[in-house]
């Protein structure tokens, strides 16, 4: 049985300047995903998870460009598909959620009509039966009075209420996968925690795979089975989220966790020193060399491979095979 | 929404009446309206008693006063030439101007705006390059230009299309049955004149439909409406469209007010007898007060023609009707 | 489908340093930068490289003079045609106006007038509403309301039929449509700069100069004006093309330049009712001239703007 989807090695370049300037937004990325797992992505700002976000499902922006790699939906392979096939897939079989409610939904068209749309072209319900189903999907998403807001405009609901909507449309195609990039950045505080608790319901009901974007471990650790970590463009750790957790394998997830402020001490704020690396200019060997504290000789001049270590635990590090050397 | 509306109609009243002071001002400061007779080498006392006849030798506030209550009252001026109120000759010669600005209006858009949303949909295409250069060329070449070069070809090389005048259908504004024909009739006359201003504008419109359209596409409710796996044409024919619009109609109605107004080379040339041309005659027959006239009442009908288009507008967006 | 292959241009094989060159050489707008300086050239070389002067005649061969006029000698023959229609010489090659006089080099010099006019028009214009702009933007409250309703108001005023007013007042004249350009247009630039102003205003760099207590003149002088320049500049150059066209108009209307100096506009307007006699090169060569103009000088102007507004770099 192949995983529902699966991502291998995919690299996808940004081209400018007439191909003078190039940038490696993804660069080898693997990842599988089965049913009714809900898979974290973290990573700073410009790592590369939103642009994997929209190569899985080709609508990457006109200057990239996919040079490698396989991308899997249940064994069919999507790099090869036209773009009208690919239109099939978005909203029918993987759909996507944005960070920004209030800029997700059109100004000009009603609630009914923009949640009805996944529905009416992938479902093909019509009438009385593709209100009924617009009804139910505001329901589930917990907007009171489906019946009346369903005539309004986006600009009469509050962001909780947007945001929620926005998820309405992503279950109305009824998909295997979601794809939730940043679902949370822009809310208010208190309604975050009841936009994953949503989430997490409607996952459970429908058995959808969840693909959750963020920069923020605390919802990982609520949310998530599985993580990666994202540097550069390429993944430097993934493992269970307990794993992760409680064993970082690679020293930029431990930097990471390391920055979390801690509740109770008054110890100085950790910050990894240096700057997110260039996507244009990466350095020689590792892309995290720079800046981090176990840099080795090797880690300068060649860049590591993918090492699987038998916990389960993904890192792209020397250091395991270095620890596990002078281990004996 | 009607508070919207009163904010408009109050910021309307300002500028009209910023805007006729502006005139007021700046015709006294730059220079003499007298002198436009003057050159014709008239001798002193005539100028003096010019000077009488049109108020202009009184204490400069008096003058002010004279003028906001003779424009409050809806007097505009008296042609020196005519010897009628300029406000009777403005009225009877505007159906022409906005006859032929409609007409302008209407190239402009089916010209402008096609373009744009191919250059748009292609962008850095081919087409688009193209596109870029049609707009260039538009609002590079002076009416005028364009309007020769017209007369030229189709009026008298090749005497396709008449050159001079609108035809004889008129509109009186005291005869309902001339009302509707006047729009119709004689567009032989109408073609090359609505073609010579309406390139320049069909430039603009191609750039702002352009811009506009690739604004929307770039936007996040596009995006999610791709994701959602809608076909594209329907993107383009559904979302896309409408919310590119807005701007672009906002952009077009005042252009057709600005069109209306500066027809005046195109009326000269075309011997078209609009408003514009009063503008001209006014100035050959130095009958200053006629040429004063046709600038307030032009800038009377733009501002009233914003306010229009404002709760227009407001009528349109769906998030300014439905506010209180 | 395993790999998509990069494409290989030629260019990413180059060296860092010639690819850098290449990106800047490939954007410079080389077509309207060309065809400013050959109108500038003309322009200021006029005196020199016009095979005719501006003013008098051209003094006709007897051959041309029988010709037309079946005398032996005249003083000057009208209305000949470009050189390569029949009846045209090489001497006049575009042909001479109804005064006799070579069509080519009063185009070379219109192109003195309408440079001169249009650059110093623009200039004022610019200096009067960058400054307008640039108090209004930072000063705030009242003069910030008063300068942009006295805008507001005057932008509506359509600009044709406000030149043609001023110019009723003031009477043709060279530095008359200069003065007119300056009036009509400073608007333009006040409204741009004052936005951009209010941008500014919140910026590090000008709160720091003001907790510093650096004078408000001083901080217009060194941080806001230089920051605006931007803008202003590419205002300039867009707008440069429409102190052409009104300029053009006006004289055509013949309250811009008088005669007989030779705008552009003027030479177009003197050759109307000609141009019913089938005499069209009277009317199209300066029409080419002033599109040519505007042309290089848009042109330009949305390079310059595409170029410093770093977000419509990639369209």
């Amino acid at each position: 049985m192949p995983p529902l989807l699966r991502v291998k090695d995919l690299r996808a370049y940004y081209f400018g300047f007439r191909g003078t300037r190039v940038v490696k937004a993804i660069d080898g990325v693997s990842f599988s995903l089965e049913a009714g797992e809900t898979f974290g992505l973290v990573g700073e700002s410009g790592c590369g998870k939103t642009s994997t976000c929209h190569a899985i499902v080709r609508l990457l922006p006109a200057s990239a460009r996919i040079v490698g790699g396989r991308i899997e939906l249940e064994g069919e392979d999507l790099l090869g598909k036209s773009q009208a096939e690919m239109r099939e897939i978005r909203g029918r079989r993987i759909a996507t959620i944005l960070q920004d409610p209030m800029a997700s939904l059109d100004p000009l068209f009603t609630i009914y009509d923009q949640v009805a749309e996944p529905a009416y072209y992938h479902r093909a319900l019509r009438g009385p039966r593709l209100r009924q189903r617009v009804k139910e999907l505001l329901s589930a998403v917990r907007i009171p009075s489906p019946e009346r807001r369903m005539k309004d405009l986006p600009h009469q609901m509050s962001g909780g209420m947007r945001q929620r909507i926005v998820g309405a449309i992503a279950l109305a195609g009824g998909p295997q996968v979601i794809i939730a990039d940043e679902p949370t950045t822009n809310l208010d505080v208190t309604i975050q925690l009841q936009y994953l608790n949503l989430l997490k319901d409607l996952q459970r009901a429908s058995g959808v795979a969840l693909i959750f974007v963020t920069h923020n471990l605390g919802i990982v650790a609520k949310m998530c089975d599985k993580v990666a970590v994202m540097y550069a463009g390429k993944i430097v750790e993934m493992q269970s989220v307990r794993g992760l957790f409680y064993h970082p394998r690679h020293p930029y997830t431990r930097a990471l966790l390391n920055s979390i402020p801690k509740l109770g001490t008054k110890a100085p704020l950790y910050i990894i020193p240096g700057q997110p690396p260039d996507l244009s200019h990466l350095p020689a060997g590792c892309s995290f060399q720079p800046r981090c504290a176990s840099a080795m000789e090797r880690c300068r001049v060649e860049e590591p491979s993918e090492q699987h270590l038998d916990d389960g635990a993904t890192t792209r590090c020397w250091l395991p095979l270095h620890e596990a050397t002078t281990r004996g | 929404m009607r508070k919207y509306i009163l904010v408009r109609a109050l910021y309307s009243v300002i500028t009209l009446w910023l805007l006729v002071s502006i005139v007021f001002a700046m015709v006294r400061l730059t220079g003499d309206p007298v002198k436009m007779k003057g050159e014709v080498g008239a001798d002193a006392t005539y100028l003096e008693r010019i000077r009488h006849d049109w108020g202009l030798d009184q204490p400069l506030y008096r003058q002010y006063t004279n003028y906001i209550g003779n424009l409050l009252r809806g007097d505009f001026g008296h042609s020196f030439e005519k010897s009628l109120p300029v406000r009777t000759i403005y009225f009877e010669r505007l159906p022409n101007s906005l006859k032929l600005g409609f007409a302008a209006f209407v190239i402009s858009i089916v010209l402008g705006v096609p373009l744009g949303m191919l250059s748009a949909l292609k962008v850095n295409s081919w087409w688009d390059n193209v596109g870029k250069m049609i707009a260039l060329l538009g609002l590079s070449m002076p009416g005028f230009f364009v309007g020769m070069v017209l007369m030229i070809i189709f009026g008298i090389e090749l005497g396709w299309l008449p050159v001079l005048g609108k035809g004889s259908s008129t509109f009186a504004w005291s005869n309902p049955s001339t009302w509707v024909p006047f729009w119709f009739r004689d567009w032989p006359h109408l073609v090359m004149p609505a073609f010579a201003l309406g390139w320049y504008f069909s430039g603009a419109m191609l750039r702002i439909t352009r811009s506009g359209m690739l604004d929307v596409l770039g936007s996040d409710y596009i995006k999610l409406v791709r994701l959602k796996g809608v076909p594209e044409r329907m993107v383009v024919a559904k979302h896309a469209l409408k919310n590119s619009m807005i701007p672009v109609l906002t952009f077009a109605g005042l252009n057709l007010l600005i069109m209306v107004n500066v027809a005046v080379v195109i009326e000269v040339i075309f011997n078209w007898p609009g408003v514009g041309q009063l503008l001209y005659d006014g100035l050959s027959n130095r009958d200053f007060p006629m040429v004063q006239g046709v600038v307030l009442m032009s800038g009377l009908m733009i501002v009233v023609l914003n306010f229009t288009i404002d709760v227009l507008y407001g009528y349109v967006d769906p998030r300014i009707r439905l506010s209180r | 489908m395993a790999t998509i292959p990069v494409r290989a241009t030629p260019i990413g094989n180059l060296s860092r340093v010639a690819r850098r060159s290449y990106r800047i050489v490939a954007e410079i707008p080389s077509l309207p930068l060309l065809m400013l300086s050959i109108l500038a050239f003309v322009a200021v070389f006029a005196p020199v490289i016009a095979p005719h002067g501006k003013l008098d005649p051209v003094k006709p061969t007897p051959e041309q003079c029988q010709a037309k006029f079946g005398m032996a000698n005249c003083p000057y023959v009208d209305n000949v045609p470009p050189f390569w229609t029949r009846g045209g010489t090489f001497d006049t090659p575009l042909g001479t106006d109804f005064l006799g006089r070579d069509v080519l080099s009063r185009l070379m010099y219109g192109a003195q007038i309408s440079l001169v006019v249009a650059l110093t028009g623009t200039l004022f214009a610019g200096g009067i509403g960058t400054l307008l702009g640039v108090l209004a933007g930072y000063m705030g409250k009242w003069w910030d309301q008063v300068i942009m309703r006295i805008t507001d108001a005057w932008l509506t005023l359509p600009s044709l039929v406000f030149a043609i007013l001023l110019s009723s007042v003031r009477g043709p004249g060279v530095w008359n449509v200069v003065l007119i350009l300056a009036l009509v247009f400073w608007s333009r630039y006040s409204r741009a700069v004052r936005g951009e102003v209010l941008a500014l205003r919140e910026r590090e760099f000008v709160r720091l100069a003001e907790i510093n207590g650096i004078g408000k003149l001083k901080i217009i002088r060194r941080h806001l004006i230089p920051n605006v320049m931007n803008t202003v500049m590419v205002l300039f150059s867009l707008q440069v093309g429409v102190a052409v066209i009104i300029e053009a108009s006006l004289s055509f209307l013949g309250v811009g330049v008088p005669p007989p100096e030779p705008s552009w506009g003027l030479m177009m307007a003197q050759e109307r009712e000609s141009l019913m006699e089938g005499k069209w090169w009277l009317a199209v060569f300066p029409g080419i001239c002033i599109t040519m103009l505007v042309l290089s000088a848009n042109m330009l102007g949305d390079w310059l703007r595409v170029r410093l507004d770093p977000q419509l770099r990639n369209r």
